[in-house]
């Protein structure tokens, strides 16, 4: 065992695998840095049942860069698996409809951009019919252009630049992190119970994709379920610490940094059972589980739901009164929608918080007992392990950078995160390579923003210099 | 806070957009979000935020100055009466000390905040929060006795050269108050670098109201033969700038610093070792009366403790990452002992140190930067 600058490896399994012979070294990582935000209103571990909404809305927007064209019009009837829309400058990815029925509107927003894709499903399901039989056999290209054209290849993202995999290249890993850490996030343990075996079908699906190592990260702070621990033909690791320990950007910088030129590629757990569902039994089934979560809601539980699917019916007669905020993902990196509106892509949980609309007499100057902080600056670090019920008020107002070393206290990642920012700002293309930006994604830099004194956005500077990139490196 | 909420609310027409004075807004602003924190919710990136603002980080820091003003206030009332050799309770002391020191304090935060306000309206941004600490911090660094009109025209020339020409709070590359001192050091030496000025009353009657520094400089005695020992200098019973002349009291305020995380403890105690292994080695030569002072009496006299805990943490001017914190801090700490040490003219070196490297910590951050550089480049290359 060594130590290096606050992190711990330990090289624990060794795993064999029957058809490419190679050991690889399990790895163990102990992350100090970061920070766990305690919020009331974490789903129970039970299911509950709601009336099932017939509206369901896809959004190209949920997809960074991508400039849909449609093969869909308004009343045309499709199936779950049918394409509606595919990638203008990459005309083989598909994206498909999660259920089935009829398109019954195409919302447009400024410059006739398309936001959402409205459709009104059937009561019963009907799927499109895929037959990839032999698809144990499939090699790589085969599988890809199956899950190109089957609308599954949007699951996949890489690394950099956090979006959709580019099918054309072969990444030198696969990351997949089974837990998620950030607030009030969903677990995976619970939601993927019993599908040990879909899900070990998944993986050996998804480690064709690269000739390097695929990796499985798991939870070192507990004991993961069989169907992670257990899994074959992947490299186990275990990382430990607060969030953003569960964030794949954090662990590929721990497994295998990102250079200029390589790709990571990456998949959530969930949709790693959705691909093994498409090969094994053929239907696009995006079927998927959501925690419904926050201090607004009344009973915060778990829902088994369709991607894409309308939220309404889990919040009505589910919320405390007062101003609420319903945010589709968790509230570092989510997305705000209307009580009417529709899941992500990307997302499994809906979070419900209130809305800090009210200026607060004197606030800055409070003891603050209530008062969530990094910093020992409030009363509340008397009380650490408190749950807090944190409502959207911006708490103070944007200035230009003072405190330094702030950033640092939580991005587990050896990367001088306030200079990269600086840079970008300055878009000084060469040093934002050279300080790292290949490596991180907003959702690694949500906490920066998160604690930041002069109320920066973090996340969206990071957001600008990727697109510069993008345009740099095209 | 109703009558406030109500009043803010009838007066804002008048410096809205198209209002009669919307060119004041940025003072109404000031006031508003002085008295309420605003009702803004997030509007993109992450929907909750961290409680702490740049208002509540700098009225910390204020806090943290409170052990200094309250002991500095007591010195001023119990050196004057020691000055002229009168008896006095705690409370005479602090009061005396009260009436001298708050001319200084309005004068200080009025001018500055009025070239603050004034930046801020003819500019069209918000007023910044970074003067509520120098403005505190420039009064507890003058002399008791120093001219009401020296003490505006530093702060004018602080703020104005100091950060406003580089773009305000934030932007800065020296200290803003201790630019104040440098300037009226420079510019007003007879002042500042006699011996007059120190004890309130000193110079009616003839009482020698040097600094332990000043004593030690002009090298006629040695600190064994001073009026004053170790625990004088601790507690800060001795003449010198209003709030530095106590360690008990700076160290109160270093620790609040430090457990906050609102000061940088790299900093500070990387100050302090640097400090003190130089006048070590110093002590090994013991050439002169401040060379062979002991090293930690060197920590606990003059500006040392008070400039390494309030002056040379300053995020803006001081090194960003956390290696240059540390490489930044010794550096300080040796260049205001040698300062002070082969400076005969101006014993107190820490202002000096702190500016010198206020210019030098954006090249120390650059090669620890740099470092980090080097690695991922050659990451690089190992794969190509």
């Amino acid at each position: 065992m060594f130590c290096f600058k606050g992190i711990k490896y330990r090289s624990k399994f060794i795993n064999l695998h029957a058809k490419n012979v190679y050991y690889s070294m399990s790895k163990n990582i102990k992350l100090k840095k970061g920070l766990n935000i305690n919020l009331v209103g974490e789903a129970d571990k039970v299911y509950a049942s709601v009336k099932f909404n017939k509206n369901f809305v896809i959004k190209p927007t949920d997809f960074h860069n991508l400039t849909p064209k449609l093969v869909v019009k308004v009343g045309d009837k499709v199936s779950a698996g049918s394409p509606l829309f595919f990638d203008k400058y990459n005309d083989k990815v598909n994206f498909c409809s999660p259920v089935s029925g009829e398109i019954t509107e195409i919302v447009r927003g400024a410059k006739r951009r398309i936001l959402e894709l409205r459709i009104n499903s059937d009561d019963i399901i009907s799927y499109k019919k895929f037959d990839f039989k032999n698809y144990e056999k499939f090699s790589r290209e085969q599988l890809v252009s199956a899950m190109l054209e089957s609308g599954l290849w949007p699951f996949i993202k890489q690394r950099p630049y956090d979006v959709i995999a580019n099918h054309i290249d072969v990444p030198k890993a696969i990351v997949i992190s089974a837990f998620k850490s950030a607030p009030l996030s969903i677990d995976n343990d619970f939601a993927l119970y019993g599908m040990d075996d879909l899900f070990q079908k998944g993986l050996d699906i998804i480690s064709k994709l690269t000739n390097g190592i695929t990796h499985l990260n798991l939870d070192g702070n507990t004991n993961s379920s069989k169907a992670f621990s257990e899994a074959k033909g992947v490299q186990i690791n275990k990382f430990s610490g607060p969030h953003p320990a569960g964030n794949v950007g954090v662990q590929i910088h721990h497994l295998d940094p990102i250079n200029k030129g390589e790709s990571v590629w990456c998949v959530e757990p969930q949709d790693i059972i959705a691909i093994a569902r498409l090969f094994s039994e053929g239907k696009f089934d995006v079927s998927r589980i959501i925690s419904v979560c926050g201090s607004q809601v009344l009973k915060p539980r778990y829902y088994r739901t369709i991607l894409g699917a309308c939220i309404s019916n889990f919040l009505v007669d589910n919320l405390h009164d007062g101003d609420y905020r319903v945010i589709s993902g968790n509230v570092l990196t989510g997305e705000k929608i209307n009580i009417d509106g529709n899941l992500g892509f990307y997302d499994t949980q809906i979070t419900v918080i209130k809305e800090g609309n009210e200026p607060e007499f004197l606030g800055w100057a409070l003891p603050g007992f209530n008062k969530f902080s990094l910093s020992r600056s409030f009363f509340s670090w008397l009380t650490p392990t408190k749950k807090y019920d944190i409502s959207t008020n911006m708490r103070g107002e944007e200035r230009a950078y003072v405190v330094t070393g702030q950033y640092d206290k939580v991005l587990p990642m050896d990367i001088f995160i306030q200079q990269l920012i600086k840079s970008i700002m300055i878009e000084d293309v060469e040093m934002m390579e050279n300080l790292g930006i290949y490596e991180l994604s907003p959702e690694d830099v949500a906490l920066c923003e998160f604690v930041c004194t002069s109320k920066i956005e973090v996340q969206s500077l990071i957001r600008d210099g990727l697109d510069l990139l993008i345009k740099e490196n095209s | 806070m109703k009558i406030f909420r109500n009043l803010l609310d009838t007066v804002k027409p008048i410096f809205d957009k198209g209002g009669k004075l919307e060119k004041l807004y940025p003072a109404y602003d000031a006031f508003e979000t002085f008295l309420f924190v605003p009702g803004h919710a997030t509007h993109s990136g992450t929907h909750i935020k961290d409680s702490i603002d740049l208002k509540r980080t700098m009225a910390f820091v204020v806090l943290a100055m409170l052990p200094c003003i309250v002991f500095g206030m007591w010195n001023i009332g119990y050196q004057y009466y020691s000055a002229i050799s009168e008896e006095s309770t705690l409370i005479e002391n602090i009061i005396f000390g009260f009436w001298k020191f708050l001319p200084l304090l309005i004068v200080s935060y009025s001018v500055g905040l009025a070239v603050e306000f004034a930046f801020a309206i003819s500019r069209g941004h918000s007023v910044n929060e970074g003067y509520l600490v120098s403005g505190m911090l420039i009064p507890l660094i003058m002399p008791v006795d120093v001219p009401l009109w020296m003490l505006a025209v530093s702060v004018v020339f602080a703020v104005v050269i100091g950060k406003e020409v580089f773009g305000g709070t934030g932007m800065n590359i020296l200290n803003p108050a201790l630019t104040a001192r440098a300037f009226l050091f420079f510019a007003y030496p007879s002042y500042m670098s006699g011996d007059k000025v120190w004890v309130h009353g000193a110079s009616v009657d003839g009482y020698s109201g040097e600094t332990i520094l000043g004593a030690l400089a002009s090298n006629t005695s040695s600190w064994d033969s001073l009026l004053w020992n170790a625990s004088d200098a601790f507690y800060g019973i001795i003449p010198g700038s209003v709030g530095e002349t106590s360690f008990l009291a700076i160290a109160i305020g270093a620790l609040i610093l430090i457990y906050a995380g609102i000061g940088s403890g790299r900093i500070i105690i990387s100050t302090f070792i640097g400090g003190y292994l130089t006048a070590y080695l110093f002590n090994l030569w013991g050439y002169n009366a401040l060379m062979s002072t002991p090293a930690h009496i060197h920590l606990l006299i003059g500006g040392f403790a008070f400039g390494a805990v309030f002056m040379a943490t300053d995020p803006v001017t001081a090194s960003q990452t956390n290696k240059g914190k540390i490489i930044y801090g010794l550096l300080v700490g040796f260049f205001a002992i040698l300062i002070r040490i082969f400076n005969p003219a101006y014993p107190e070196g820490m202002m000096l140190a702190i500016l010198l490297m206020n210019v030098f910590a954006p090249l120390i951050d650059h090669y620890v930067i740099s470092g980090n550089v080097k690695k991922r480049l050659s990451r690089l290359k190992l794969k190509s």
